[in-house]
């Protein structure tokens, strides 16, 4: 009898798992593997390949473009976490006693995290424009004659990392406000008794409480960070429109540049090569923040 | 009191760059093409309308609108659906490669989701799927992230009630429909919420699979009219508002659950 019903119940796991189950791995986990398998092949115009072993790699190590993507991926991921200590701060005094409107607050601050980014990165390339923007309008209005943001190699990524991190501020707010919340009063009125005055309590009590979710935050900050490419797409544009504007060799990403090469020349091999790459960094970051977490992590 | 002035001022200013480019788009979508770009611009609005129904010209914005809600409607209620079977025999059913399979399902979780592209693509292109709203809701019905978030919320719900129906004699059907689904109710609205925005966002795998204007999503309609009508800006301004502003309505009546979602879940950059 309790024979039967464990193979019974055993019989509706599966049964359960079932549709994810099989979606899974005819959507994710077959295809994974099929990329793998890509990267090692060559696509001809009319869509068969032919096996070319580790041919893509080689080409990979001595693309520029591979190489300027790869450097202005991880330019924008590094410059990017500035958003966890922007964080932390708006979350700190947010959480403060008798703090209020901090609802309102929090809403606009994440408002930009729920608006579109195809709709934040053509406002933003509206707000950057060269002649008629409103930003080079603010500035000239203190003298200063502002570039045209988005078109200028000099000034293009780093144009980039503001929208960036504007558009990532309320997210990590969000999370860090649910980290400070989970900090047990009682910590602060021992500090306080103590003597430990804000800076102190800050410094003693906060940071080390919270480093947990900034390590959470961070790691998940430089995956989404080094996945860049909505905001390119739409600021860069793609195909002829981006290669004729001046600053795309500093704008182009390491996504940007797959999409290009699996959807727009076909190059659908090669494509999987520079995924393939991705995935690599993707995991040699990850696993190089968890191992320097000691240095910095507390867990209570 | 005095030092709290003081964080208001910080605030409300940073608020104020939180919302500045909105104010900006609202009012240059109001404007005319010429006061849009002339130097110095005017800050006031001007009551052009018409922008707002010239997005209906330059793109067939009613199309690609219901391509959005049915792409993330279905999704939603099918990753609801299936991740929440899933999550339940993962949480409370015994059987034989549990921990595997669910070892198996994390793993995916890690994976940058370009790795899946090009595959699903091909599918999509042999099952002549492409340019069509299967190819946009399918692949999404599925998802690792839904069942891990389930699982989680699923384990922390008392087991008290499902057992006093198993010794009624309920089975796991009925246990999992008229039990687990009703207790775990803020779960399942945190994952719908977060799969609503994610869909209706995306542009990547709309812009990859549905090319006929017709077929496309409103981000990848967006996307397109950049292109066409660069110069354009007042009526680029009115089109992304309109595209942007469902999700925010959502939000705005529904902030209390998105932020409980995300503040629980965090994943996802």
């Amino acid at each position: 009898m309790a024979q039967r019903g464990r193979v019974k119940e055993a019989l509706w796991g599966y049964a359960f798992i079932a549709p994810t189950g099989l979606g899974i791995a005819i959507f994710y986990l077959w295809p994974v593997l099929q990329t793998a398998y890509f990267s090692l092949t060559e696509w001809g115009a009319f869509g068969g390949h032919t096996w070319t072993g580790l041919d893509n790699y080689r080409r990979l190590a001595s693309d520029p473009e591979v190489g300027r993507s790869l450097v202005n991926t991880l330019t924008y991921t590094g410059l990017g976490l500035v958003s966890i200590p922007l964080a932390i701060g708006f979350a700190v005094l947010l959480n403060r006693k008798g703090m209020r409107f901090v609802g309102l607050y929090r809403t606009l601050f994440f408002l930009p995290v729920i608006t579109m980014p195809v709709a934040i990165a053509m406002v933003w390339r509206w707000l950057y424009n060269g002649d008629y923007g409103l930003i080079n309008y603010l500035l000239s209005l203190i003298g200063i004659d502002g570039p045209n943001w988005v078109a200028d190699p000099a000034t293009a990524l780093y144009a980039l990392v503001v929208v960036g991190v504007w558009a990532s501020v309320g997210y990590n707010l969000i999370i860090f406000l649910a980290g400070l919340q989970a900090i047990p009063k009682e910590y602060y009125e021992a500090a306080e008794i103590d003597g430990a005055g804000p800076a102190r309590q800050f410094f003693h009590v906060t940071l080390p409480l919270l480093s947990p979710t900034a390590f959470f935050v961070s790691v998940v900050s430089v995956i989404g960070s080094l996945q860049l490419f909505d905001l390119v797409y739409v600021m860069a544009g793609s195909g002829a429109a981006a290669r004729a504007n001046p600053a795309f060799p500093r704008l182009q990403t390491v996504v940007q540049l797959f999409y290009d090469r699996a959807f727009v020349t076909n190059d659908r091999g090669y494509a999987a090569a520079i995924v393939m790459m991705l995935l690599l960094l993707i995991v040699v970051l990850t696993a190089v923040q968890f191992r320097f977490q000691k240095r910095w992590v507390h867990y209570a | 009191m005095r030092r709290n002035l003081g964080v208001h001022t910080i605030l409300i200013a940073s608020a104020l760059a939180m919302v500045a480019p909105f104010v900006w788009q609202v009012i240059t979508s109001l404007k005319t093409l010429s006061s849009a770009t002339s130097v110095p611009p005017s800050l006031l609005p001007e009551g052009r309308w018409d922008n707002y129904s010239r997005v209906f010209d330059v793109i067939p914005f009613g199309h690609q609108f219901l391509n959005t809600v049915l792409m993330a409607g279905l999704r939603t209620i099918g990753q609801v659906l299936f991740c929440s079977m899933a999550a339940y025999a993962f949480a409370r059913l015994r059987f034989p490669g549990r921990n595997v399979l669910f070892g198996v399902l994390l793993s995916v979780l890690m994976v940058p989701p370009q790795l899946f592209i090009i595959p699903q693509y091909q599918i999509m292109s042999s099952l002549g799927w492409l340019n069509s709203l299967q190819a946009l809701v399918v692949p999404g019905l599925f998802s690792a992230f839904g069942v891990f978030l389930l699982r989680q919320f699923f384990l922390g719900l008392p087991r008290e009630l499902e057992e006093a129906a198993a010794i009624d004699g309920a089975g796991p059907v009925r246990i999992y429909w008229s039990i687990v689904l009703p207790l775990a109710r803020p779960g399942l609205i945190a994952l719908s919420l977060l799969v609503l925005l994610w869909s209706w966002n995306d542009l990547f795998w709309p812009l990859v699979v549905n090319t006929d204007p017709d077929k496309m999503t409103l981000s990848a309609g967006l996307a397109s009219l950049q292109g066409q009508f660069q110069t354009d800006y007042p009526v680029l301004m009115a089109g992304s508002l309109l595209a942007s502003l469902p999700i925010i309505a959502i939000f705005t009546v529904l902030q209390r659950q998105f932020i409980q979602g995300i503040a629980t879940t965090g994943t996802k950059g």
